[in-house]
């Protein structure tokens, strides 16, 4: 007698926890029925990802870096030896390099006309939403999700919507990776009902549409407008350091020196 | 005791002001051609100044042309020939300092010894600090190709005139863009002697355009066919552009307003940050979007600081800007006296204590005397919205914990001041703040080295050492 698989319920990853959309709905998708995430999921997803902002801003660039790398290593063990795998395994080991280099290569000491100790170093900009390209679905959303991470950010990304189940399943690689239940958060569901609860939430910071989706980039737009959200919109080709700018703030801080 | 002073006004002799200033387009000054001819005047005594040509639709879209058609020879020029364009301008800037810094008083109402000490020295020391940047761009970018956003259009608030023309101009063309700018419809003269001494410095035709104008050339600036837009102003207007360059890819950077807290603690040294309260909401008027407006005082202080506070206020020499020994002048205009007005009133009706200082105001111009409100609560309008004006509000606290909730509980971040001699705190405290500036034991400092720029709803983009250069760029991808 052949052996039943055990069918896996996909689920969306949500303040650390593997949760059915509070809607109850699901979509059919390549056989399988994909929880199709609601208003009420995407503000459950952002009240998580404030929860855990401070917690993950505030922990050391270096120790940022060993969950980033240790997210590396997990995914790798799952890696199903394709091309795209590898380079989301590559992506972030680059990015696990990347926490402790921002403040080097974007901040410094001002040289100010005047006696005072002045420096710029970057803050993370706090909750950003990520809305991952349809494919490659893995690498897609590791190229947005891991810069964001680097940065000291918490994320709540869309993933693709063609097909959500192997950016669904990084929840279970992320979940094992030591990053702290809420920092990341991974929704499935429709793009048309998605956008506007997440985009225009105002406890969202900054926005990154990777969608390629000139009708998509309108609308995320005028939503980042109502609270001067910042909008990113990187290809594929963009490099790590123009991805990281637009998701850090850059604080002065000017201190008195001598009398 | 009341003290009187002899008068020590500047002369209006080493400024004198042309009739009529016309729009600077291609190089040179035209007369309006759809736009209109309006009267800038002085707000300390409502005396006429000079005729300003205020630019229409027609002619924003004829100042982009002109912008257009310069572009590629301007990004085409060596790099180190571009920053000796800018060197000239701000060696220029210096020559003409004592001119610029009457008109910029004349015009918008500052005190002289702001615009003389403050406005026009940092100007010129953008020029000089963005021209070297010129041929040093692949090292502010860390090695990325980058190429110029092509043009870009500049809109500009009239609470430091030229100060932010020279902020938005000097990256620009040193990134190797051509620009539009439009000053403010109230402060248009330094800006326009700016283009006088581009005109004199030999610029390219084209590569600087300026356009005075009101709120409508704005809009018609923004939605031009330019390649990045910069604004610096208030946060509803910066929510509109924003709106309006939705799905169109175009370069934005916005400069916003902000709601700054001021936080003393008990172990600061009270009269160094009574200065510092002084310097952080009395400058300019208040007429600054980093203006330290919401002072929180740790309670066991709180009493201490109010009384310094009050009686330093008390000497505040209000009157009028020219004379070098004002430290408050008019208020810019009869529209923003009116919002300053519109919001200490909702103040008093919400049950804040208002105290106006009792000095002699001009009985021509718009003045507003150097007010405290104490008993404030952190839901009251003059606690949350932006006021502009020389009107401090006053909360307390008990904890660090609590000055830096307290201090975050705003949709702004745009600066903050802390005043501690605990090192250690001070820098702690700094930490936590959400805001783009944070002065420790100082306020209002400002340096072109030194980005510049908001958190939340106070923009986005810096301005600013190798920060500012960023927004002005493309990178390869």
């Amino acid at each position: 007698m052949s052996r039943a698989a055990v069918a896996k319920t996909y689920k969306l990853y949500l303040g650390g926890a593997f949760v059915r959309s509070e809607s109850g709905r699901t979509d059919p998708i390549g056989g399988v029925n994909v929880p199709r995430g609601s208003r009420k999921d995407i503000r459950d997803a952002v009240k998580a990802a404030r929860a855990a902002a401070p917690g993950w801003a505030k922990k050391t660039a270096y120790n940022r870096g060993q969950v980033l790398y240790r997210f590396a290593e997990a995914l790798e063990s799952r890696s199903d030896g394709s091309d795209e795998y590898g380079e989301a395994v590559d992506l972030l080991v680059h990015y696990a390099g990347w926490t402790d280099k921002l403040a080097a290569v974007m901040g410094g000491v001002n040289p100010v006309a005047a006696p005072f100790l002045s420096f710029s170093s970057p803050e993370p900009t706090g909750v950003v939403a990520v809305l991952a390209p349809d494919r490659p679905d893995v690498l897609g959303l590791i190229r947005e999700v891991a810069p964001a991470l680097a940065a000291g950010n918490t994320v709540v990304a869309v993933v693709s919507r063609s097909s959500p189940l192997r950016p669904l399943d990084l929840g279970e690689v992320a979940g094992v990776s030591d990053i702290p239940g809420g920092v990341l958060n991974l929704i499935s569901g429709r793009l048309d009902e998605l956008l506007t609860p997440l985009c225009g939430h105002r406890d969202v910071n900054a926005i990154v549409d990777a969608t390629s989706d000139d009708s998509v980039a309108a609308t995320v737009d005028e939503l980042a407008a109502e609270t001067v959200k910042r909008v990113s919109r990187p290809t594929p080709y963009t490099d790590s350091l123009t991805r990281l700018e637009p998701l850090v703030e850059l604080k002065t801080a000017w201190h008195p020196v001598g009398t | 005791m009341k003290w009187d002073y002899a008068p020590a006004p500047e002369s209006r002799d080493a400024a004198p002001l042309k009739p009529r200033y016309d729009l600077f387009i291609g190089g040179k000054f035209v007369a309006p051609t759809d736009g209109t001819v309006v009267s800038t005047v002085n707000p300390a005594t409502e005396e006429v100044l000079a005729e300003v040509a205020f630019a229409g639709p027609g002619d924003v879209a004829r100042a982009v042309e002109a912008a257009r058609a310069a572009a590629a020879g301007w990004a085409a020029l060596p790099a180190l020939e571009r920053g000796k364009y800018l060197f000239r301008i701000a060696r220029l800037i210096q020559e003409r300092s004592r001119e610029l810094a009457i008109v910029e008083t004349l015009d918008g109402g500052k005190p002289i010894r702001e615009s003389r000490d403050v406005d026009v020295p940092l100007a010129a020391a953008h020029f000089f600090s963005y021209a070297g940047w010129a041929d040093k761009l692949s090292y502010a970018f860390a090695g990325r190709a980058h190429e110029p956003r092509g043009v870009v259009g500049q809109v500009v608030p009239w609470n430091f005139p030229l100060l932010m023309a020279a902020w938005k101009l000097a990256p620009a063309l040193a990134t190797g863009n051509t620009a539009v700018l439009k000053p403010a419809e109230t402060t248009p003269l330094t800006a326009l002697i700016l283009a006088e001494i581009i005109e004199e410095a030999g610029l390219p035709d084209g590569v600087v355009n300026i356009v005075a104008g009101d709120g409508s050339a704005g809009a018609a600036l923004v939605r031009s066919d330019v390649d990045k837009v910069a604004f610096t102003g208030s946060t509803a207007v910066g929510k509109e552009i924003q709106r309006a360059l939705a799905g169109t890819g175009r370069g934005l950077t916005l400069e916003l307003g902000g709601k700054s807290a001021n936080i003393v603690f008990e172990d600061a040294a009270l009269d160094q940050a009574v200065e510092g309260i002084i310097e952080g909401i009395f400058f300019n008027q208040g007429h600054v979007c980093c203006a330290g407006s919401r002072l929180l005082l740790q309670e066991s202080v709180a009493e201490e600081v109010v009384r310094k506070l009050w009686a330093r206020m008390e000497r505040l020499r209000v009157g009028d800007p020219l004379d070098k020994n004002t430290d408050v002048g008019a208020i810019n205009s009869a529209e923003q006296l009116a919002r300053i007005n519109d919001l200490v009133a909702a103040g008093e009706r919400e049950g804040a204590t208002r105290r106006s200082v009792a000095c002699e105001l001009p009985e021509q111009g718009y003045w507003f005397a150097p007010t405290l409100f104490l008993d404030v609560a952190p839901a009251n309008r003059i606690a949350v919205e932006e006021i502009f004006g020389p009107v401090v509000s006053v909360t307390t606290f008990r904890s660090p914990a609590e000055a830096v909730e307290r201090a975050n509980n705003s949709a702004y971040g745009l600066a903050a001041g802390v005043w501690t001699d605990n090192g250690a705190k001070a820098f702690e405290v700094a930490s936590k703040l959400r805001a783009g500036v944070v002065w420790q034991n100082t306020y209002n400092k400002f340096d072109p080295t030194a980005a510049f720029g908001g958190f939340k709803e106070s923009g986005f983009g810096r301005e600013g050492g190798p920060a500012g250069l960023a927004p002005y760029v493309r990178f390869a991808s």
